[in-house]
């Protein structure tokens, strides 16, 4: 036992020795932070004039975003390029991670038989997996097409190459000649003032907000992920230094898949924010967002009652969510990042009914289909912290504490706690030099994510589960 | 014989190595100049602007055009056009103040957030107002002017008459007499005699202002700005200073004359299109356009 814990002590300091070595490399090797692609390779900026660190924007990289990638200098068509240009940035990160899941239900076998080993039962064991290991392949590409004609279009796959289209979008920019008036169409991101595209971790749990992607258990909703790209139309607009923005779409219930495989609802998502002047300590934002929107319960058959119709939901019910977004800025170093959410989906969703197509739910809202006595809707509160320390534009530490409590579960005295989240990410982002044509960084990370009541059970009235995920990796784009 | 011319020859020489080898060092500045100018100020309104302070915002933001030394010589430097400004030379364009002279606190406030349109310095509304102060007093520290001289006097830009079709015209009148068209076209068009040939200050090539094509004058688009324009002149550029030829009452009609060859809609263009105004003649005698 002591052996083994002496053992554990040596890997662990050999492995931090190496990252204290490796990172020692790399400040040593440094450079002076310069450009970046695409944007940066066309107007001569530094990935920093636009990124807190990127991928974040800072306000003046969302001022360039709101002006449908603009400076705004009578030079933004394309027309003003050097022919040779193309707006294109690839993006893709290799990576060490450790991957920890606790109490995963696993079989368990007796002695072998003479028909091979027998299964005997269940238990409950923690997998831990890690290993080398590739994020998925992003292609970017956006700009302008003309001056106040913008566009984006990104593909992006999975770590197996496997692609689809992450958004695709044309934006008429300052119509009328105001900024105040912005029409977006296509698959986009919706106007998330803490952009989860834009998102400085990249662990599984830890490299998306769960605050934008919370479904509670049982639930047939998967309609209000505010986290996901969606399609729609969206009319946006700002004051000329973007102190004060708006933003209103209305958007296909779809969850942004393409091909209309739901019914004819519609969701609409409006945010709101202003900034303000505080001398030294920065310009502060505050905002609120509020995301309602109607999904499909019922389902047309054809062979079984299972054999579910693409497109053919109706039955629709509402869903909601709601919340307030701060960004706090304490100096040139400091600033903190706040997302609270209320959220509540009809109790028809809370029973189980809603999204067939992809199986999240199998039950269907037919004619003469009641819900069971006393079902309620389902609503839960939650805070997303995301402090950084920014020591220059090349070197970021991220922190983050997010927590999902449920309010009301939808049936009646299931636990008030089964599915609240709690999780922590901190890490940190180094970027040893930037260029006018390419941007690296070296990307450490932790997280570690709790969830009440969704392990198994095994005869327990309920089983948390806790996985952690530690992740090195060389995050580039060029 | 020959030794004494040698040695003479010697002298000479070593003589001019000790006046010359420290000349360098006058014409390049230094981080260690700039360390030591790392109190300047900026005084815009009741804000204080310290240079200190500004040290990240331009590390971020600035450098990669402007340079860590502030002499425009930034990695971005052979890719964008125009080029960066030297603030080393503490000339600038955009003044409130008379040709030649620096540039108010205010005035380098002004730019940094409206930028200079058909460059790529953008609009750079999105800091604090003490930051942008602070900037100023960033921009400041790069030249030895301000230790040696004061901000020029800002003109005195008077009220702006009504606007009216003898002003007009009289301001077209104007336009013909100072020759404007030389540079900027008969039209406005930036295609006058001389507009291929221009250069600015440090011989680079340079276009003159196209007033038919939408896009904003470098230092401002309202009334008083294109006022301000062609009475301080844009230094470092070969648009001069008018103040010397051009009372402030035919400053006023020649502003009302430039906005008919604007593209936006406004009461002088509908005004010259009732008179029918035809373009100025290079070629009419004195007074007879």
């Amino acid at each position: 036992m002591h052996v083994s814990r002496h053992s554990r002590l040596r890997d662990v300091s050999y492995f931090g020795s190496l990252i204290l070595i490796a990172v020692s490399v790399m400040l040593a090797c440094s450079q002076p932070a310069n450009a970046l692609p695409a944007f940066a390779r066309k107007y001569g900026l530094r990935c920093s004039a636009c990124h807190e660190s990127w991928p974040m924007l800072n306000y003046f990289g969302q001022k360039f975003k709101d002006n449908g990638y603009q400076l705004m200098n009578d030079r933004d068509a394309p027309i003003w390029q050097n022919p040779g240009y193309w707006p294109v940035t690839f993006r893709i990160t290799p990576i060490w991670h450790r991957v920890s899941t606790g109490k995963v239900l696993v079989d368990t076998y007796g002695p072998t038989g003479t028909g091979g080993s027998q299964v005997t039962g269940s238990a409950i064991q923690r997998i831990t997996t890690s290993g080398f290991d590739l994020s998925g392949l992003d292609f970017h590409t956006g700009g302008t097409l003309e001056k106040n004609f913008s566009f984006y279009v990104l593909p992006s796959s999975d770590n197996t190459a496997s692609f689809h289209f992450e958004t695709v979008m044309a934006r008429l920019d300052n119509l009328f000649g105001s900024p105040w008036f912005n029409v977006k169409l296509g698959k986009f991101e919706l106007d998330n003032l803490l952009s989860e595209k834009r998102i400085l971790t990249l662990t599984g749990n830890g490299g998306i907000y769960q605050l934008y992607h919370f479904v509670p258990v049982g639930d047939g909703n998967i309609f209000g992920q505010m986290g996901d790209n969606q399609l729609g139309v969206e009319v946006m607009g700002h004051s000329w230094d973007d102190r004060t923005r708006y933003s209103a779409a209305l958007l296909s219930t779809s969850d942004g898949t393409v091909g209309m495989p739901y019914g004819n609802a519609y969701t609409g998502f409006f945010a709101a924010s202003q900034a303000f002047d505080t001398g030294k300590a920065g310009v502060q934002r505050v905002g609120f967002y509020a995301m309602v929107g109607e999904a499909p319960t019922t389902w047309l058959t054809n062979g079984g009652p299972s054999s579910y119709i693409a497109g053919s939901g109706a039955g629709n019910k509402t869903f909601s969510r709601e919340g307030f977004v701060g960004q706090f800025y304490f100096g040139q170093h400091i600033d903190l990042q706040v997302v609270t959410q209320h959220g509540e989906d009809s109790a028809w969703f809370g029973q189980g009914y809603g999204d067939v197509i992809d199986g999240v739910s199998t039950a269907n809202n037919q004619t003469g289909t009641v819900l069971p006595p006393g079902s309620r809707s389902p609503s839960w509160n939650g805070v997303l912290l995301e402090p950084h320390y920014v020591y220059s534009p090349q070197l970021i530490f991220i922190g983050r504490y997010e927590t999902i409590r449920m309010s009301q579960q939808s049936t009646p005295g299931t636990a008030s706690n089964l599915g609240n989240i709690s999780t922590y990410t901190i890490g940190y982002r180094y970027n040893p030099f930037m260029t006018s044509r390419a941007g690296f960084a070296w990307h450490n990370e932790y997280n570690w994510l709790h969830q009440d009541g969704t392990g198994p059970t095994l005869g327990l009235s309920s089983t948390n589960v806790n996985t952690s995920e530690l992740l090195l990796g060389f995050d580039f784009d060029f | 014989m020959q030794r004494n011319n040698l040695r003479k020859w010697s002298l000479l020489l070593g003589a001019a190595a000790i006046v010359a080898l420290p000349m360098p060092s006058w014409a390049q500045l230094t981080q260690y100049d700039l360390e030591t100018r790392m109190g300047t100020e900026s005084h815009v309104g009741n804000i204080t602007g310290h240079a200190k302070d500004a040290k990240a915002d331009y590390r971020r933001y600035c450098v990669v055009c402007h340079g860590t030394l502030g002499d425009g010589n930034g990695e971005s430097f052979p890719w964008v056009d125009p080029k960066p400004r030297d603030f080393q030379l503490g000339v600038f364009k955009c003044r409130s103040t008379p040709t030649g002279t620096l540039p108010t606190d205010q005035d380098l406030f002004d730019t940094i957030a409206r930028g200079l349109d058909r460059s790529n310095m953008p609009q750079w509304s999105t800091f604090t107002k003490q930051e942008r102060a602070d900037l100023v007093a960033w921009v400041k520290h790069f030249s030895p002017r301000w230790a040696n001289e004061k901000p020029g006097t800002p003109i005195t830009i008077p009220p702006e008459p009504e606007v009216t079709a003898e002003r007009i015209k009289a301001g077209r009148d104007v336009f013909a007499r100072v020759q404007c068209w030389k540079c900027h076209g008969v039209q406005g068009m930036a295609n006058g005699p001389s507009a291929s040939t221009l250069t600015d200050d440090l011989g680079r090539p340079i276009q003159p202002f196209n007033f038919t094509d939408g896009s904003r004058p470098k230092c401002g688009d309202t009334d008083r700005d294109i006022y301000r324009i062609f009475m301080t002149g844009l230094d470092g550029t070969p648009m001069p200073s008018f103040a010397d030829n051009i009372k402030p009452d035919e400053a006023w009609d020649l502003v009302f004359y430039l906005r008919t060859f604007m593209s936006q809609h406004s009461k002088e263009k509908a005004i010259a299109k009732q008179l029918g105004l035809k373009p100025v003649d290079p070629n009419a005698p004195a007074g007879q356009q």
